[in-house]
């Protein structure tokens, strides 16, 4: 056999002073461990099942618990953050606390307002209400409403939507005129369809012009099944002396700041007459969602993620138990205690990673599902998923020492007799 | 053609990475020094695996160990190789008194002088041809450039340099025991160390394995090798025989005409 033998070679220790220990490279140490987890794939995948479960409950909960307190903040936001209203205070007397009639007007030197509206129920004593002067045996023609007298404004403050027919303006208030508008149900009971016609309704015995039908209100659900008419009419025809309360729409945001400086408008003299509805603080709804249900999911996580540690450090021992022949020949190749522990706790913290990143993805996964079938925007603080591959990569070093100490105090002589 | 092969890179290692401390306590001949080398075994009463063996290997030499079971020849080996330190006795490794390193320094001798060959190949399953060969410079400290190379030569050299993207599975025995001599090889080892390396062979495989062998020592590689056969032993220039832990018969064999 005549192969060429060119590279090995009698030459003693090669110049480097045969003593020192030897080095190995981070890149190979790495190299070695990635390796070693993807020569037996599925193994390593069941082996992270269990830091995936923990990891994938921690970072859903903690995705879920936002997603939902951002639901809640989202719903204030729409109508009752924004709603503020004024009522007098039942103890305070008639004249000197009430409500002056010029609040909107008032109300609109403050900053965040965006609009103000005089909203007094009145009160008709037995008035029924009737939409045709013909009193008919065989149906019933006259019903019990409410009614309430609003200024303008009113209407933007609650955000009405008319179906037809016109909104009350100040003409109509400051004419004392005899016109209503009808909340849609009011409309319906009295069997009012259309203003093509024009439709008069009699409350009491006061014959009122119906000059629009509303489709829907986003605040003061009252008015739907009310007759609404003008602030002016009511002050001549019911003696109504000053509104009962104030409906205010403010900027988001805003509404807190109005609630606080809205007394002192409508009466510096004695701002505690007020009695002010102000929305929740968002903050404390927040708290609120966080404190209840997710300790449950969040000690279900750390559980598992126990269990995960667990079953990391179970698989890296019998891998260690399996590979003592190698062990045996990695320190034969000159690889020292320390280069064996490292390279196992390489291995397991790796798994803890691998862990980590598809705990994470399935975390991520889950808050976007549940999200999606409940039609709420997920929201995850980014560092979340980010920190979760880092944790699991502790959890997997953490695993590892002990089986990773038990591979470094093998004997090269033994490990390489017993892993034949 | 295979010395002047050899010679070339054995020479600029030399130069290129300055003096060899061995080469100052003692003569290059010497690569093997064991002077009165006890080891015992366990406490009550004690195993004593060898008793006060004293043996020289020079460099360039074939040496077989042979003897039976329990005689000693393995844990001398183990001793030999860095594996295993003696109770008693000093051992000169190119002159370095290996016995009174650290366990770390001990490994990194094992990494640049010695290379071994096992009965059981002791190769990683997982890992390609290339790869097994390429483990072996990872705790040498080598530079990763090139160690592609320096084992695509070694494996050129036990003749598998087209095997080298293989499993060792899909090898047969001799294929695998030349990949487990080309990754001993890559390191440039001054001594080889070879554990039964035809005990898991037919008599087929044996004779290309030891062909290759022989093809190094030639090349001037100092080889001892750990046998049971005697048809093995005898290829070597000298053999010694190893009986309750001393060293029975040392004489040369038949190969070394």
């Amino acid at each position: 056999m005549s192969t060429a033998v060119d590279a090995p070679g009698a030459v003693a220790s090669a110049g480097v002073p045969a003593f020192e220990p030897p080095l190995i490279g981070t890149r190979d140490l790495v190299d070695e461990a990635v390796v070693g987890l993807l020569a037996r794939p599925m193994r390593t995948l069941l082996t992270v099942l269990g830091t995936v479960i923990g990891l994938g409950a921690l970072v859903a909960t903690l995705g879920l618990s936002q997603t939902a307190s951002n639901r809640i903040v989202g719903r204030f936001d729409a109508l009752s953050a924004t709603q503020v209203t004024v009522s007098v205070k039942p103890t305070a007397t008639e004249t000197a606390r009430s409500i002056p009639l010029d609040a909107p007007a008032r109300l609109h030197t403050i900053n965040g307002v965006v609009a103000a509206g005089n909203l007094s129920e009145i009160d008709v004593k037995d008035a029924l209400v009737s939409a045709s002067p013909v009193n008919d045996p065989q149906k019933r023609a006259r019903f019990k409403l409410s009614v309430f007298a609003a200024s303008p404004e009113l209407f933007d403050a609650t955000r009405a939507r008319l179906r037809y027919g016109r909104l009350l303006d100040a003409g109509h208030s400051g004419r004392g005129e005899k016109v209503a508008v009808l909340g849609p149900n009011a409309a319906n009971q009295l069997g009012i369809e259309d203003l093509d016609h024009a439709q008069a309704i009699r409350i009491g015995d006061e014959l009122f012009t119906v000059i629009g039908v509303l489709d829907g209100v986003e605040r003061k659900f009252d008015l739907l099944s009310a007759v609404i008419i003008p602030e002016g009419t009511a002050r001549e025809q019911y003696g109504l002396l000053s509104p009962t309360s104030v409906v205010i729409e403010t900027r988001l945001g805003a509404a807190k700041v109005v609630g606080q400086q809205a007394p002192f408008v409508l009466n510096p003299a004695d701002p505690n007459a007020y009695k002010m509805a102000i929305p929740e603080e968002p903050q404390r709804a927040k708290e609120g969602v966080k404190s209840d249900l997710n300790v449950l999911f969040l000690m279900l996580g750390g559980v598992s993620l126990i269990v995960g540690a667990i079953g990391i450090a179970n698989v890296t021992l019998v891998s260690v138990m399996e590979r003592v022949g190698e062990i045996g020949l990695r320190r034969a190749l000159g690889a020292t205690r320390r280069h064996i522990a490292l390279q196992f706790l390489m291995e397991s913290g790796a798994m803890g990673v691998l862990g980590g990143v598809l705990g994470a993805s399935v975390g991520l996964l889950v808050v976007v599902l549940v999200s999606l079938v409940q039609t709420w925007t997920p929201v995850i603080n980014p560092m979340i998923p980010l920190i979760s591959p880092l944790v699991g990569g502790l959890v997997g070093l953490l695993a590892g020492l002990y089986p990773a100490l038990r591979a470094a105090q093998l004997e090269p002589v033994e490990a390489l007799r017993a892993g034949t | 053609m295979t010395p002047e092969q050899r010679g070339g890179p054995a020479g600029e290692t030399h130069s290129g990475n300055g003096p060899d401390p061995s080469q100052a306590v003692a003569g290059p001949a010497d690569v093997v020094t064991l002077s009165g080398i006890w080891r015992r075994f366990g406490t009550t009463p004690p195993v004593i695996a060898l008793r006060g063996v004293d043996l020289r290997v020079r460099s360039g030499e074939w040496l077989a160990i042979v003897g039976p079971s329990g005689s000693g020849k393995s844990t001398l080996m183990n001793i030999i190789g860095c594996l295993d330190r003696p109770d008693e006795g000093s051992y000169l490794l190119n002159g370095l008194d290996v016995t009174t390193l650290t366990d770390d320094q001990r490994a990194g001798v094992r990494s640049r002088c010695i290379g071994f060959v096992f009965q059981a190949f002791h190769l990683l399953s997982h890992r390609t041809v290339a790869e097994n060969v390429m483990l072996a410079e990872i705790y040498r400290g080598r530079p990763r450039e090139g160690r592609r190379d320096r084992a695509m030569t070694a494996l050129a050299a036990v003749g598998l340099r087209k095997r080298s993207e293989h499993l060792p599975t899909q090898l047969s025995g001799g294929e695998r025991q030349r990949v487990a001599i080309a990754r001993a090889l890559v390191n440039e080892p001054s001594l080889l160390l070879c554990d039964e390396p035809t005990g898991n062979l037919d008599s087929r495989t044996s004779e290309a394995v030891l062909q290759m062998i022989e093809t190094l020592h030639t090349g001037g590689l100092t080889v001892i090798m750990i046998t049971h056969e005697s048809e093995v032993a005898e290829r070597a220039e000298r053999q010694i025989r190893m009986i309750d832990g001393v060293i029975q018969h040392d004489l040369a064999g038949r190969a070394a005409r």
